[in-house]
């Protein structure tokens, strides 16, 4: 017992090194992890569609999607899991950690293109390395579809003219016979450039178990 | 303050005829039931007259009755110093950038103060407690609420009550002991002065000013946490100031003070502050249930909002709960939904309404503290008042440090030192602190003592931290945000990463902010906006944003074209209209601006009222077109071109081509089936029939129309569009329009050289066409399209925003 106690807190801390999350946090996740799984070592995509939470989440396919995606893996992989394991799902939470007071500005400005980089694949569905109208107008839609009454003309429209925006932002003086193809990452980078992320894209990690405290509000 | 100046003086003329005629007293107070505190005593020196005398019988030629106006014609003049004042200060822009204004207007107080007290004469007292409370205060506080940030202050919901609350009471507590600890030195001569004093004092410092503050950390662009938690911690510390100024008032009453009085006052604060929230609620969705109901009485609908939010702070009152409470909520929770439920035009009423009167009242109360710092007697004690400054300044630091370190850990973002400095730094004291000082009831001895050293606080860090917290936030680079990205980009993605977060943590099991949000957005969608708001499509904050960017578009537009939008409604905030004067204008070329003049009298058609001309006021235009506007305008599009263009034979097939400019590249790269443009095919005669009558008329009135004369020229678009579909033969055309989805859309550079390039044409030009109608910059004219057509169509023609070069729908039927 006592020793597998302490495996699994040598387990958690590797974790933790590589994720850099703290033992609690990964801890915390594990369960998680686990109850999403049912005691299985991995999780596939049925097990994500059926949290009930996030049925009403107009971008879960993307989410889902995201969390088997290798690109976010950081391994310089491509493609995608048919199943994942505990430290897939712990690499794609870590794009969402916050930064601490001692994060130096470098760091955070890697931290920011990698939240940015999950975004950008989150619309690259692809794998192209560039977001196509397509693509675009795919996501913004989804967006959209929330809200009933907005048509599908609406969701396209501004798309469109969002992907005008990013054309017109980057490539000012384009040549005559050129065409915008998509909105590959430095792009992306541009358009979103003033954008604060960090309020944004952060998740604030419990160190406790919320399961028992459910009802904790968060103060943020 | 208009409002309450007019029933101010309704009510004093009445007094004035029936009781006193004070007639030569510059200083003229109504007779106030108790205990209000008149700044400036009475000079009753005349016997009150009300009526002429009797036997005078002959009618006289000419008479003056000052002392009938004589206080609304005061009070009058002093809004009109006091506003010249501000007139003034903008004359040359830089003072007010590196002095807040608060400062100038103390000066020229301190000035007008230094003239009256020269001539021995007295300021009117304007400012007693009734007044300040029931009068000056409501505006300047829902002008903060109604203007609060609304998502932003949600998402730092716990740490502004923090701040605002605790830090309220940590200051006012802490600078109380201190302070009595003081009083017991025997060296500065104040030992008269009891803790509850002492307490009651420091509670009225440690109200804070954002105004000042806020215009500086608006122009720096100091990052958005910062913003939120000055701006919520000046205005909730408002709110529990004044709570906690009455209750030490009262207890300063009490001779003994027992401990059960303390478990009481901790329970009343409760009470107070929730009672006051739970009205405020209350009377905000009142008020939006009402504003479901006003589209036929436009005229009246803005007073809905101010008497509504007035009755809030006057029930609140009623019952001593915090009016500031009741009035900050009810603007927070109305203001979503009645500006969804009134018109364009009745917004920016409000808007406008509401930043004038809490701006005048916020005025007139800087001015008379500049001019009562003069006027008044002073008791000046060097140590009881260096040592509030000192304390002052200490406890806040001290409270923010301290405050911060159990706040951060709930925090995403913890603040660091540069946003605690700010943070303590931006704590300055101005119009509340020095009002409730002024209205202090008579009973406490060293009033005197108390109204000086609130006033050489409020100077000092009005003028000495005001001045300095630009460049010192400047100089250590405080974390910016930028706040001022209107794009649809940016807003898209911020939904996405909303989403996302909230996913996320629904897939950890971890409930934050998002997910609140998240669980009150639905709610919000699935019940309240049912209830109130009348047309409850629900919006997605994309589609807002879109169509106010191009709404602002437009309106640049036109303001370049015709130079005369005087008559059009500012479709803007007063934030905005700074912002856009701020930003660069777009620099628009003579040609184009001529063709854009066209675009925009031929596609702006009412949105929500935006653009219309004022009729007059039994005519206000009907709500029933309110739709979305791009729909709007591409249909308006459709059945513009559809009457004098279509009479050709080949109609159903060449009309789709319309939005094809001419002359444009045609990109032969895109192979011809691999076509978005089906996708529009649905905009459907269904969705004509939305806008029964074209509702052209009411933009023609407003912009002076030089050319609507396109639809003559369109069948030549017609013969052009024949020719290249024969060209091409029909298959392709077919194809692009079976292809419903847009495999490979590809976005024209927006600045680009016509050329002419016919048969590479067919699909890829209207596509073009429909990305581009707009975009098409002003070379491109020259360029000779084929078909004059074209250039004589004023859609193809470009602003070179993005935002008209938005697609538009090809006219098809």
């Amino acid at each position: 017992m006592g020793a597998s106690q302490t495996r699994s807190e040598n387990k958690y801390q590797d974790l933790a090194d590589k994720t850099g999350f703290s033992p609690e946090q990964v801890e915390n996740l594990h369960k998680r992890f686990q109850q999403l799984s049912g005691e299985e070592d991995t999780i596939s995509r049925q097990n994500l569609d059926s949290i009930p939470a996030l049925a009403d989440n107009p971008i879960r396919k993307q989410i889902v999607e995201a969390f088997f995606d290798k690109r976010n893996q950081h391994q310089n992989e491509v493609g995608s899991f048919e199943e994942i394991g505990f430290e897939q799902f712990l690499m794609v939470m870590s794009h969402f950690r916050p930064p601490t007071l001692k994060t130096t500005e470098e760091e955070k400005e890697a931290l920011r293109k990698e939240k940015l980089r999950f975004l950008f694949n989150m619309h690259d569905t692809d794998n192209d390395g560039t977001i196509t109208l397509a693509e675009y107008r795919k996501v913004v839609e989804e967006l959209l579809s929330q809200s009933g009454a907005i048509e599908d003309e609406t969701a396209k429209a501004i798309a469109d003219a969002a992907m005008l925006e990013v054309a017109s932002t980057n490539v000012p003086h384009m040549a005559p016979d050129e065409f915008y193809e998509g909105i590959t990452f430095e792009h992306f980078e541009q358009i979103l450039k003033g954008l604060e992320m960090e309020s944004r894209m952060h998740i604030r990690f419990l160190d406790v178990n919320t399961t028992t405290m459910r009802c904790g509000k968060l103060a943020s | 303050m208009d409002l309450s100046i007019t029933r101010r003086t309704g009510v004093l003329l009445l007094i004035f005829t029936f009781s006193s005629l004070l007639y030569g007293s510059r200083g003229e107070i109504p007779p106030k039931p108790s205990s209000g505190v008149t700044i400036f005593t009475v000079k009753p020196n005349d016997v009150p007259q009300a009526y002429p005398e009797p036997e005078k019988t002959n009618l006289p030629a000419f008479t003056i009755n000052y002392p009938r106006i004589q206080i609304p014609f005061e009070i009058t003049l002093w809004v009109l110093l006091a506003s010249f004042a501000k007139i003034g200060f903008h004359v040359y822009h830089k003072i007010t950038i590196w002095v807040p204004e608060s400062c100038l207007l103390i000066s020229i107080g301190l000035i007008v103060g230094g003239i009256m007290y020269s001539v021995h004469e007295e300021p009117p007292a304007v400012l007693t407690s009734k007044v300040f409370f029931l009068y000056m205060l409501p505006p300047i506080v829902l002008e903060s609420g109604y203007f609060m940030p609304t998502s932003l202050f949600f998402e730092n919901f716990g740490t502004v009550l923090w701040f605002a609350v605790v830090g309220t009471l940590w200051n006012s507590i802490g600078i109380g002991m201190s302070l009595y600890a003081i009083c017991q030195i025997e060296v500065f001569g104040v030992q008269d002065i009891n803790l509850q004093e002492n307490l009651l004092f420091a509670t009225i410092i440690s109200a804070v000013d954002p105004v000042a503050v806020l215009s500086v950390f608006e122009d720096v662009s100091v990052n958005e946490q910062l913003y939120i938690v000055v701006f919520g911690e000046c205005l909730f510390n408002d709110a529990v100031t004044v709570v906690l100024y009455n209750m030490f008032n009262f207890v300063a009453e009490m001779p003994v003070v027992e401990s059960v009085d303390v478990l009481l006052g901790v329970t009343r604060f409760f009470v107070v502050g929730l009672g006051g929230m739970g009205f405020g609620i209350l009377f905000g969705f009142v008020a939006a249930f009402t504003t479901r109901f006003t589209s036929k009485v436009r005229e009246i609908e803005p007073l809905f909002i101010f008497m509504y939010s007035y009755l809030a702070y006057l029930v609140a009152e009623l019952f001593a709960l915090s009016s500031i409470m009741a009035i900050v909520t009810c603007a927070l929770t109305m203001k979503y939904y009645v500006e969804e439920n009134v018109s364009q035009r009745s917004c920016t009423t409000i808007r406008h309404v509401i930043k004038m009167l809490g701006s005048m009242s916020e005025t007139l109360i800087f001015f008379f503290l500049g001019v009562v710092t003069i006027t008044t007697e002073h008791e000046w004690n060097w140590g009881y008042i260096l040592f509030t400054l000192l304390f002052a300044f200490l406890w806040r630091g001290l409270g923010v440090l301290v405050m911060t370190q159990i706040i951060n850990p709930f925090r995403t973002i913890p603040f660091n030192m540069k946003d605690q400095f700010g943070l303590a730094y931006g704590g300055l004291r101005g119009a509340i602190s020095f009002a409730l000082v002024f209205t202090l009831p008579d009973h406490i001895i060293r009033k005197q003592l108390f109204v000086t050293a609130t006033i050489a606080i409020i100077l000092f860090t009005v003028f000495l931290q005001g001045i300095s917290i630009r460049p010192l936030i400047e100089y250590i680079n405080v974390r910016r945000t930028n706040r001022n990205l209107d794009n649809i980009n940016v807003e898209i993605h911020c939904r996405l990463m909303e989403h996302t977060v909230a996913g996320i943590e629904d897939l950890c099991g971890q409930w934050g902010h998002f997910y609140w949000k998240d669980k009150f957005m639905k709610f919000n969608n699935r019940i309240l906006r049912k209830i109130l708001i009348r047309d409850n499509r629900a919006e997605s904050s994309i589609v807002a944003l879109y169509k106010k960017l191009e709404l602002q578009n437009a309106m640049e537009i036109l303001d370049t074209v015709s130079g005369d939008i005087s008559a059009a409604p500012s479709i803007v905030s007063l934030y905005e209209e700074k912002k856009n004067s701020a930003k660069p204008k777009k620099k628009l070329l003579a040609s184009d601006l001529k063709q854009m003049h066209d675009i925009l009298s031929k596609n702006m058609y009412k949105i929500r009222q935006r653009t219309v001309a004022y009729t007059n006021k039994h005519a206000l235009p009907n709500d029933s077109h309110t739709k979305e506007i791009l729909i709007r305008r591409h249909t308006t599009i459709r059945r513009s071109l559809r009457p004098g263009s279509f009479q050709s034979s080949v109609v159903p097939k060449s009309q789709k081509y319309f939005s094809l400019p001419a002359g444009k590249s045609l990109d032969s790269k895109c192979p011809p089936g691999r076509l978005s443009y089906a996708d529009y095919k649905d905009m459907g005669p269904s969705r004509r029939s939305w806008f029964g009558q074209p509702t052209r008329s009411s933009s023609r009135a407003m912009i002076p129309l030089r050319r609507l004369d396109s639809l003559q020229e369109a069948p030549s678009v017609d013969m052009l569009d024949e020719n290249t579909g024969e060209e091409r033969g029909s298959t392709s055309r077919g194809m692009s329009r079976i292809n419903s989805t847009s495999s490979d859309f590809r976005i024209p550079a927006p600045r680009r050289h016509f050329y002419v390039d016919n048969d590479s044409g067919s699909a890829d030009n209207f596509i073009n066409g429909h990305h581009e109608e707009a975009a098409v910059e002003e070379q491109q004219q020259q360029p000779v399209s084929p078909s004059p057509t074209w250039s004589a169509e004023p859609r193809d023609n470009a602003t070179r925003n993005p935002l008209l070069r938005r697609p538009q729908w090809n006219p098809k039927m």
